[in-house]
């Protein structure tokens, strides 16, 4: 059973919101009964090709178990606090390296054999892993008991496609008692949120498919045809893609849980910096806070670039590279991660060095033409997305 | 205590270039961009090896530390 698409989803996530509402109402805790629902719902996701459900299951109860470990020898490395750091970091190295393996092992595997093992959700749960074991490196997540930690990552609302939750938001979520106001609130909410998004995914992206292929064949092809397409699939993506986040959202909050907003006006934006503030936020912060933020903090302190300027162009690169990477290492990814890597490292650039544009940016003419450039470079970036620019290239 | 803030001053105007902040600690240094994100993780690292207390990149939100009597305010309660 598809989450979000197919319709058998929607019709049990009724009775589940129901029984959900009824509890938040009697201001009973949901913490347990969104842990059991998840589950259900992650045996009906994968129950029709059981390899898949045997491998989310072994992936969960390895996950649980590598947090086992890295908060024993976070407790272990506190004791003996005079180790040198390398020596105390390495484990932690090691247990991300676990933990990213089935990601990366079948992001390359899919390249030799397309049945390569792997289940629907996998690059979403690895994130919140990952956050995960690096939190309890810093020293940050000390308390989060085994079964917050598997109702965080089976979180069935935000499972298959994000939004990317944090773990200490969860928990405190879960933690803190609702009252019934309290509750209350976050349904209306939750329900606005499921409507909207819906709306988005069935009317939104239905007329954005619609106008992507009816649209090129009366213009017929040539260059008119291509951007009418390019910009059809770009609505297309957005309105699929937010609708979805909208909905796990929605849901979300139905269960009692703030789940973090992953679009908020992205054609709205004046520069590529601001675009990714607004587009994918959960993955663009993540990325900011544990790659870019790693790396610029590691770079500094080992003196690796003469200026901050060189450090966070290499830093956007680096950030951006791996987010095309993780889509999938297809020439078109690929492409698409180096692309928004130079822009954002040459818009970050431009705003540092050029006069001009400090003399200027605040003008409305200034803006307005920032906004078409960004708006031109954004869809140029879905093209290449989507496979309409390297893939005919190369034939 | 004096001491520790003389010296995250100093910290702070070396790393924005920015004056100012010497004499006006409440102000909000990303609002009035005197420092961006990569100059908060140079602040980071300078804190580090000033005074061996080490934040997290993910610990503390943006309002935690956005003016200079903040900052000043989350190294002391570490130290």
């Amino acid at each position: 059973m598809d989450f979000y698409v197919e319709p058998a989803f929607f019709v049990l996530c009724a009775p589940i919101a129901i029984i959900a509402c009824v509890m938040g109402v009697l201001e009973r805790p949901l913490k347990r009964y969104s842990l059991v629902v998840s589950v259900v719902m992650l045996f009906l996701l994968f129950f029709r090709t059981p390899g898949t459900l045997i491998y989310a299951a072994v992936y969960l109860a390895v996950s649980v178990a590598l947090y086992g470990v890295a908060l024993w020898s976070r407790e272990d490395s506190s004791r003996s606090e005079d180790a040198p750091h390398g020596m105390r970091s390495l484990p932690y190295g090691v247990l991300v390296g676990v933990q990213l393996l089935p990601l990366v092992a079948y992001k390359v595997g899919v390249l030799v054999r397309p049945d390569f093992p792997g289940f629907l959700g996998i690059s979403y749960i690895t994130f919140k892993a990952v956050q995960v074991l690096l939190e309890v490196h810093d020293g940050l997540i000390t308390d989060m008991t085994y079964l917050e930690y598997l109702g965080f990552l089976s979180f069935f609302p935000t499972f298959t496609s994000g939004p990317i939750m944090r773990s200490r938001a969860y928990v405190q979520d879960v933690r803190t008692p609702l009252s019934r106001d309290g509750y209350l609130d976050r349904l209306y909410r939750g329900l606005g949120w499921f409507v909207l998004g819906a709306l988005y995914k069935f009317v939104g992206a239905a007329l954005a498919q619609w106008f992507m292929w009816f649209v090129p064949v009366v213009v017929g092809g040539g260059v008119l045809g291509w951007l009418v397409t390019v910009f059809g699939y770009g609505m297309d993506l957005f309105f699929d893609f937010a609708g979805y986040s909208d909905m796990a959202m929605g849901l979300g909050l139905v269960l009692g849980v703030e789940v973090p907003r992953n679009f908020r006006a992205p054609f709205v934006a004046t520069d590529i910096k601001e675009f990714w503030d607004r587009w994918h936020i959960s993955l663009s912060t993540w990325l900011r806070d544990f790659v870019f933020m790693r790396f610029s903090q590691f770079a500094i302190s080992h003196k690796l670039f003469k200026s901050r300027l060189t450090c966070a162009c290499v830093g956007f690169m680096l950030n951006m590279v791996l987010m095309g990477a993780w889509h999938g290492i297809t020439p078109d990814y690929l492409v698409y991660g180096l692309y928004h890597g130079l822009l954002l490292a040459g818009c970050h650039a431009m705003q540092k060095k050029w006069k001009f544009y400090k003399a200027h940016r605040r003008d409305r003419w200034f803006m307005v033409a920032s906004w078409a450039v960004t708006m031109v470079a954004v869809f140029f970036g879905f093209a290449l997305f989507g496979g309409y620019v390297v893939t005919p290239l190369l034939g | 205590m004096a001491d520790i803030a003389e010296q995250i001053v100093d910290l702070v105007v070396e790393i924005s270039g920015e004056d100012e902040v010497a004499d006006e600690r409440d102000i909000d240094l990303f609002e009035e961009e005197i420092l961006d994100s990569m100059a908060a993780i140079e602040l980071l690292v300078a804190i580090k090896d000033e005074f061996g207390v080490s934040i997290a990149p993910t610990e503390l939100d943006r309002s935690e530390m956005n003016t200079v009597n903040k900052i000043i305010a989350r190294v002391s309660e570490r130290l």
